[in-house]
């Protein structure tokens, strides 16, 4: 990472999607080649990363749409009556093992496996039927001949492999492939169940935090990942603010964890909004598989995996709302869901906040950052200016003080290169993407 | 779908949507919350948090995270408003909790209505689903986590004049989400009851106990016209 933080927009990146959906969640693959966007339309759509080019050097990182599909489509369940929506809470990426690439979609119910090809040959000269196909009489054939493959234009198909349906009762909030890639697991509300990509019909439940009544109900799952070496550890998190580390290899049925991360509450910050502003809405391990970071609504943290009472970094992501629980709290904002990334040397820590801007916390100088996915502030290859917001005093000439930030500009989601300094950040409905200037 | 017959007022739809707009950008020092005295402060946000429950059990899948926050929060206001709760609700500001209560009275109606023919609709299907309780030995996993449950008692201490929510207080707020319409035996979950481990019951099944007639009764209900002709096995 450079000494300053410069991130050009680069050309042609952010887009518009027609007739655009909200995002709803965005990846990069492992080699960072393709980047994923889910929308709340159900729809995919797949970028990729331009080949380095001696010619068009200009172009390099340039990401364009390499394949759409339509991955979820709304259901209605009968027996509950109840409109099962399309929208695409998590991709995940499989790590590439042949030449196409597989990606598992999940709507609220069901997990899907697609696969990703390429094609750019077709079969030609077929025996029984002619160039457009129709059946020829078999009696016609005197001669038989070998078809031949002949090159035609690219074209990029989507494929649904598996189909893992009917095993939630609740929403989906999560999916995670385990570092033995035969395995995943998906996690609703309540539960979360292992499946074996290769079968579809079946699915092993390892958490189950549903109470024997539902009066006693109080606490929720909130996200959950598999650790990404080891294959039988994973974590899960909860609207109390308390992330669990279970080992599967203690029992079929991780209710009793193995290690529990919880902060204690500071009294002086108690408020009714206290649990509220402590549910986690994402956890991530880094990529060294050491630490893992959690996402509160006005915090992230950094905690040890050999130290449980406390995290070992905490970073205030937009502190000035403290103050401001009441309003949030009326307006539904208070509760919603903010995912964190790492880089991929687990220095920098990146999420979103409000008015479109998002921040970037540098582990080792302490340095953070306030930038800005918008259109009108950013043009093309020019670098983005640092924003500040104004708690309170005398307002600077480039600051924007607390009462005119845009609460509807959320940005939920965001994702980095696993490798380079390339981030992309969804903001509504445009999908803007960085890239550090030293590229 | 919940309300069978039961228009929402025009008031309340007003009411509502002015909360939400007047909501957008509060100033911090609203008088409701901030100048007036504390009781009046948590009785608005009593009242605030009673709106959002409601609007939330309309929904007909409430988001579990949603419901569960506002109701651990309602406990904690409730909490703090229990030494309190013998007195009529504070009057200042006049204005919004007067209407708050308007709205919570009218509500409290529709919500009782809503919930009994809920609990009605659900009657049928509950009556055909045997959904298993989870194992004994398992023990009830939720308890395990976090502290215990508060006790919810302290509402039935808001009597009347509060406008006691139910009659049963909180713990009647979570019937409608029975989850024997989700657990239903007819359309089980590929997982219930399944449980890894090296040696696998070969070909377990896990075949509803419903028998035909129940299935056809179920179907007519829901449809009106044919009946099933046998109930889906799991691997369908």
């Amino acid at each position: 990472l450079p000494s300053s933080w410069d991130y050009r927009r680069v050309p042609n990146a952010w887009l518009t999607f027609v007739g655009s959906d909200i995002i709803s969640t965005v990846e990069f693959n492992h080699t960072g080649e393709l980047l994923a966007t889910g929308d709340k339309g159900g729809r995919v759509v797949i970028f990729q990363r331009e080949q380095e080019s001696k010619n068009q050097i200009h172009r390099r990182g340039e990401y364009n749409v390499y394949s759409t599909f339509q991955s979820h489509e709304p259901e209605f369940d009968y027996l509950k009556s109840l409109e099962i929506e399309e929208k695409i809470n998590k991709i995940r990426w499989l790590p590439q093992q042949n030449a196409a690439y597989f990606l598992l979609s999940t709507n609220d119910k069901t997990v899907k496996l697609w696969k990703v090809s390429e094609r750019d040959k077709r079969p030609e000269g077929y025996n029984l039927k002619d160039e457009e196909g129709r059946l020829r009489d078999p009696a016609t054939i005197t001669t038989l001949r070998v078809p031949v493959l002949r090159p035609m234009d690219l074209m990029v198909e989507a494929t649904p492999r598996r189909v893992f349906a009917n095993a939630h009762t609740y929403h989906i909030n999560s999916i995670s492939v385990n570092s033995d890639y035969e395995t995943y697991m998906s996690a609703d509300d309540l539960r979360i169940n292992l499946w074996n990509f290769e079968i579809t019909n079946q699915s092993f439940n390892i958490v189950d935090i549903k109470p024997a009544n539902m009066e006693e109900l109080t606490e929720v799952i909130t996200a959950a990942e598999f650790h990404p070496h080891h294959c039988n550890t994973f974590v899960y998190s909860s609207s109390k603010g308390t992330i669990r580390l279970c080992d599967m290899r203690a029992s079929a049925l991780c209710d009793r964890h193995t290690k529990f991360f919880e902060e204690p509450e500071d009294p002086s910050n108690r408020s009714f909004f206290s649990e509220i502003i402590s549910s986690i809405s994402d956890v991530k391990f880094s990529h060294s598989g050491r630490y893992i970071m959690t996402r509160d609504y006005l915090t992230v943290k950094v905690w040890d995996l050999n130290m449980e009472n406390r995290p070992i970094e905490t970073y205030q992501v937009h502190d000035y709302l403290r103050s401001k629980l009441c309003s949030l709290y009326e307006n539904d904002c208070i509760f919603d869901k903010f995912e964190c990334v790492w880089n991929g040397s687990d220095s920098v820590i990146m999420t979103g906040s409000y008015n479109n801007f998002f921040r970037m916390f540098d582990r080792n100088t302490k340095r953070d950052v306030t930038l800005e996915a918008s259109r009108e502030n950013s043009k093309p290859r020019a670098i983005l200016k640092p924003r500040k917001v104004c708690v309170g005093g005398k307002r600077r000439k480039d600051e924007i003080s607390v009462d005119s930030l845009d609460f509807s500009k959320k940005i939920l989601h965001t994702a980095w290169h696993p490798s380079e300094n390339i981030i992309a950040v969804a903001a509504t409905n445009n999908l803007y993407i960085f890239q550090d200037k030293v590229n | 779908m919940l309300s069978k017959g039961l228009k929402r007022k025009r008031e309340e739809e007003e009411e509502k949507e002015s909360l939400a707009v007047d909501a957008l950008w509060l100033d911090p020092g609203h008088a409701a919350v901030a100048q007036a005295p504390p009781a009046a402060a948590s009785s608005s946000l009593f009242d605030l948090s009673v709106l959002k429950l409601h609007h939330s059990l309309q929904q007909s899948e409430p988001d579990l995270r949603h419901l569960v926050l506002v109701v651990n929060t309602l406990r904690r206001i409730q909490a703090s408003m229990a030494p309190a709760a013998a007195l009529p609700p504070v009057p200042s500001p006049p204005a919004a909790p007067s209407m708050a209560d308007n709205l919570l009275a009218s509500s409290d109606a529709a919500l009782s209505a809503s919930m009994a023919s809920l609990l009605e609709d659900l009657s049928h299907i509950e009556g055909l689903s045997q959904a298993p309780q989870p194992l004994a030995d398992e023990g009830p996993p939720g308890r395990s986590m976090g502290g215990a449950a508060p006790s919810l008692g302290a509402l039935d201490l808001l009597g009347p004049a509060t406008g006691c929510l139910l009659d049963d207080g909180l713990e009647g707020l979570f019937e409608d989400i029975d989850t024997s319409m989700y657990d239903n035996e007819l359309w089980a979950p590929a997982s219930e009851g399944l449980k890894p481990g090296p040696e696998d019951e070969p070909g377990k099944e896990e075949a509803p106990e419903l028998d035909e007639a129940e299935l056809d009764y179920l179907m007519d209900v829901l449809v009106g016209t044919q009946a099933l002709e046998r109930p889906p096995g799991p691997g369908r």
